[in-house]
């Protein structure tokens, strides 16, 4: 099936009949090779470019699977078999929508955000999971798939000029499938490393330990002139490209962009608003990119939600901190104007078991559970105080309106005027496009049209 | 100079090469021989000939140009200093990188090198898209290993490929046939094709790999009780593509519910199959399928076993294929220089398949030994070898070089923890086994994630991510600062001069020149730190010997820091990331 796929003859068939033979027809009839199928400007589609309403996108990850039952989409009829120590369900100040009693932030901000409670894709691996989340294609396939990140990156890369790569990964990326897939190095996330709750935000790469801008000066006219050899060669296409990467390089290193990454120019009662933890510093550090024009940011949130035992205790200790920077984040968004342009998604890779497993050695933990889980959504397009789906009485299975990846990934694409019909560069040319059909291997519910 | 002069008008461009080609002549010197090639092999006659009728007259590499690049290109690792030393002193010109070359080609990091290109190529990846399972992948890596320490003949070598059966765990070869995203008679079918004829049959007419397909279509997988271990065996009757027909270990059963009703395949594979060439054969009834495929691929006048193979050394050593790109050959894509094409496929065959023979006989020739000065751009000088091509160091080779060099270490780990996957703290990168393993070093310099098998899923092109990170990161500053090996090569007893000359033999294989001498000790400015570092507390005055204390001190840290920034600058330099 792969073969027929990657025949050439059905990809510009194919490529016809998606209405995407633009400029991109000349690609194909010439099956430009792989460096240059990196670096040329691929177009990818002859239609008009979508109205983007999300200039940049804040994704927070939620590593491990955070349980729905226990945050997002609270049972407190189901009793303690599905609930455990969380038996209470809080108002919010959208009548209606109620949440887990220890989200009293969020309460406050419901009006700015809606959330799906009806997400599924009934894959139980960390890793297949994630990848679909983060991809929308389903695993398994020859391919491997950039992430939605890496897409944003490529897509917004005629666009963006800022000197902050477009796609930040705080502080650490997820695994590979929150990295560049097939798109190559360039496109790889650029994780920050460092603490922005420490006393200086050391940004790896970007902001080095005790060594002073008048010596990274000097270091650098001392590299030029030791550098023999990349003088002798200069005409040398491998150089001329070492050399402009490496400009590129300084130009963060030795340029204004580190700014940003300096949260000391906070005020700091702001700062201590968004929690002096390095989760409620890494949403306002986000907030400061936003501000710079990075197209799209992740927070993988420094710690794991993969909870088969001591669950109770762990969402005690996380949740309140994802609580307060997240409803922060959204305030001050707001406050500055930027919630409209700004989207902001939560969600991980899966939610958890409905049901507590008191067994050993799990002694009340939630394991892995993709059947159905819950995503916030917020700005950038999206309304806020609604709520997508549902799930049955005990958060089993969806009861109505299932999400999956693709309506989810879909709907912030067309948010932000990315065409997922449009082809990405492969290094081997094979057929790539952002999002996969919709088939047997791929189920739909439908694009998000009911918050956008 | 080397310009033909005669051949060229002198326009204000050429004005102008010649200008910095007169300025650049010293350090090409440092580059450069300044022995003039002469073809006396038969490589040689081939491509002079072609360079030829460029007009093109290229140069031979310097010494120390030839022992970090011989070094680098065979093993995958830096001469030490003493080594470079060595061979830049060895006054037995006329032999001496004849000798060196044979040395390198029995040393034991040849195999160690050598297993992590084929391991690319043969995708062994425990995890994500291939799942050998990470107890294979160690297998199918240690006989690579072994096969290449023992200089299997290549024949052998891809015969033991094509028709192993047996255990993941046990078998290293068995897993051939696990290494691919695809297990279906196409996607193993195209496997083979680009791992042994260096095609890819998306290019091929689709009623061909139907036909070829049918030899790896009765290729079946069962697993037993043990977790992960799989099968790989001769199955006619497609047996095992019904999972109840298979013999499942205990685990398998107990997993099963209700117990498995077994119903054989109503559809048997075909038994008409196509060669590549065009040529049907109804399958014997009698013989596994990959041995008759494998009878037929195997012989010496079989010229596609023999092209893919010492076009893709050829890549391999010189960056570019006599048929680029060298895993995509087909009729119209035709090799720049059939002549030298020919001569080494009938060498390979003369040789019994002796691939260190292929090896030796490029690395002898003046055509591997040129210069990388660029005096001749254009496609048709690159696809003719003009120069030696400037290629960034493999990711594994750069972070293996720069812990080599400073002491230090990397981890490396799996996404997925599994037993197995323990990695010694001084295992070198290009010594893991299984693509799973990685570092984000690895990473961000382009390391192939072995999904595909083809060569260009290595991405060596430079990114400004990596800059950052080798001029600024933390990772690399501490190997910097505190790397073992590092600080006791500067040796505060030494004059700088010799410190600096250690420093570049290290790191770059040479003597520094005149000139960079010059920089580095004006950088340094150690005539001032010395007499700081020395100076008498022997002032009148009583807060004197305290001042004194914290001027030595002061002297003291930024000598340290002058000796920081002088090695960093080695290691950013274009000729340390780059081989040249």
């Amino acid at each position: 099936m792969n073969n027929k796929r990657n025949n050439q003859q059905v990809s510009r068939r194919e490529a016809l009949r998606r209405g995407v033979l633009g400029t991109a027809g000349l690609v194909f009839g010439s099956r430009i090779i792989v460096g240059d199928a990196r670096a040329a400007a691929l177009t990818t589609s002859a239609k008009p470019a979508l109205k983007a309403k999300a200039k940049s996108v804040i994704q927070i990850f939620l590593w491990g699977g955070m349980s729905h039952n226990d945050t997002l989409d609270p049972k407190p009829d189901a009793g303690s078999e599905y609930m455990g120590e969380f038996g209470k369900a809080i108002e919010t100040n959208v009548k209606g929508i109620r949440l887990q009693e220890l989200w009293v932030n969020m309460a406050k901000q419901a009006d700015k955000y809606s959330i799906i409670r009806s997400m599924t894709h009934r894959n139980n691996g960390h890793e297949t999971a994630a990848y679909l989340m983060q991809t929308g294609h389903p695993p398994g396939e020859r391919i491997s798939y950039p992430s939605v990140g890496a897409v944003f990156a490529y897509s917004k890369r005629n666009e963006y000029k800022g000197m902050i790569p477009p796609y930040v990964v705080m502080l650490s990326a997820n695994g590979r499938f929150s990295e560049e897939g097939f798109l190559g190095p360039k496109y790889k996330p650029f994780s920050t490393g460092g603490d922005p709750n420490a006393s200086r935000f050391e940004v790896e790469g970007v902001v080095a330990k005790g060594i002073t801008d008048d010596r990274q000066k000097a270091r650098r006219e001392l590299l030029a002139n030791m550098d023999t050899m990349g003088k002798t060669m200069a005409a040398s296409p491998a150089m001329v490209a070492s050399e402009a990467a490496k400009k590129e390089a300084y130009e963060l290193i030795l340029g204004a962009g580190k700014d940003v990454f300096d949260l000391s120019k906070e005020k700091n009662d702001l700062r201590d608003k968004y929690g002096r933890n390095t989760f409620g510093q890494e949403c306002l550090a986000a907030r400061r990119m936003v501000e710079a024009g990075v197209p799209y940011i992740n927070i993988s949130f420094p710690g794991g939600w993969d909870t088969h035992s001591n669950h109770f205790a762990t969402m005690r200790r996380q949740v309140p901190m994802l609580d307060q920077g997240l409803a922060m984040l959204l305030q001050d968004l707001h406050d500055r104007g930027l919630l409209e342009s700004t989207l902001v998604w939560c969600t991980g890779e899966f939610g958890r078991g409905p049901k507590v497993d008191y067994q050993p050695p799990w002694n009340g933990g939630r394991n892995h559970y993709g059947n159905v889980f819950s995503v916030i959504v917020a700005g950038g397009g999206f309304k806020g105080g609604a709520v997508v789906g549902s799930s049955d009485a005990q958060g089993q299975e969806v009861k109505d309106r299932p999400v999956y990846p693709v309506d989810l990934l879909g709907t912030i694409y067309q948010l932000a005027g990315i065409d997922t019909k449009s082809k990405l560069p492969h290094p081997e040319g094979l057929d790539a496009f952002v999002l996969p059909e919709v088939g047997p291997k791929v189920k739909s519910g439908g694009l998000l049209t009911e918050i956008i | 100079m080397r310009l033909n002069l005669t051949n060229w008008m002198i326009t204000p461009a050429l004005a102008a090469l010649l200008f910095s080609a007169a300025m650049a002549t010293a350090a090409e010197g440092v580059y450069e021989s300044n022995t003039l090639p002469v073809p006396q092999t038969a490589i040689d006659k081939a491509v002079f000939a072609k360079l030829a009728q460029l007009n093109i007259r290229p140069a031979l590499c310097s010494d120390a140009v030839f022992v970090r690049r011989a070094y680098l290109d065979v093993l995958g690792i830096l001469p030490t200093a003493q080594e470079a030393k060595d061979f830049i002193r060895n006054a037995d010109i006329a032999n001496k990188r004849r000798i060196l070359i044979d040395k390198l080609l029995e040393r034991p990091e040849f195999a160690d090198y050598w297993a992590m290109r084929w391991s690319d190529v043969l995708r062994i990846k425990a995890e994500f898209p291939v799942n050998l399972w990470p107890n294979a992948a160690q297998a199918y890596h240690r006989w690579i290993r072994a096969s290449l320490a023992e200089n299997k003949p290549y024949d052998q070598f891809a015969r033991e490929l094509l028709t192993s059966s047996g255990s993941n765990f046990r078998v290293g070869p068995a897993n051939f046939y696990r290494a691919s995203a695809s297990r279906s008679p196409d996607g193993l079918a195209s496997v083979v094709a680009l791992t042994f004829m260096g095609m890819r049959t998306d290019k091929w007419p689709a009623n061909l790999l139907t036909g070829v397909s049918a030899f790896f279509a009765q290729v079946g997988y069962k697993p037993t009780s043990e977790w992960k271990e799989e099968v790989v065996f001769w199955d006619p009757i497609g047996a095992s593509t019904v999972r109840a027909n298979i013999a499942p270990g205990r685990d398998a059963i107990a997993s099963t519910n209700p117990p498995p009703v077994a119903t054989l395949p109503t559809t048997l594979p075909p038994q008409a199959a196509t060669f590549p060439d065009g040529k049907q054969i109804k399958l014997p009834p009698n013989k596994d399928p990959r041995e008759v495929f494998a009878d037929w691929l195997i012989t010496p006048n079989n010229p596609w076993f023999n092209r893919a193979i010492v076009n893709r050394v050829w890549y391999w050593l010189l960056g570019r294929g006599i048929i680029h790109e060298p895993d995509d050959i087909r009729p119209d894509n035709p090799p720049s220089n059939p002549a030298l094409l020919a001569y080494l496929e009938k060498e390979l065959v003369a040789s019994r398949y002796n691939l260190k023979h292929i090896y030796r006989l490029i690395l002898n020739s003046q055509t591997y030994q040129l210069s990388s000065v660029p005096r001749y751009k254009g496609p048709e000088a690159e696809a003719n070898f003009a120069t030696y091509p400037l290629r960034r160091l493999d990711a594994e080779v750069l972070i293996d070089v720069i812990n080599t060099i400073t002491g230090t270490t990397d981890l490396y780990t799996s996404a997925i923890p599994e037993p197995f996957t323990y990695i010694p703290e001084n295992m070198p990168a290009i010594g893991i086994a299984d693509g799973s393993i990685s570092s984000p070093f690895l990473t961000l310099f382009g390391r192939t994630a072995r999904a595909t098998g083809m060569e260009n899923e290595r991405d060596n092109l430079p990114q400004a991510s990596q800059w950052r990170h080798m001029l600024n990161s933390s990772h690399i500053a501490r190997k910097i600062e505190q790397g073992p090996k590092l600080r006791e090569l500067i040796d505060p007893t030494r004059k700088p001069s010799e410190n600096i000359e250690a420093l570049y033999l290290t790191f770059l294989s040479r003597f520094p020149t005149q000139s960079e001498l010059q920089t580095a000790e004006a950088y340094g400015n150690f005539p001032a730190m010395t007499e700081a570092l020395s100076a008498k507390s022997g002032s009148k005055s009583k807060a004197a010997p305290k001042a004194a204390t914290a001027a030595r001190q002061a002297a003291f840290q930024r000598q340290r820091e002058a000796w920081t920034d002088i090695t960093w600058s080695l290691i950013n330099n274009s000729e340390f990331l780059y081989r040249h």
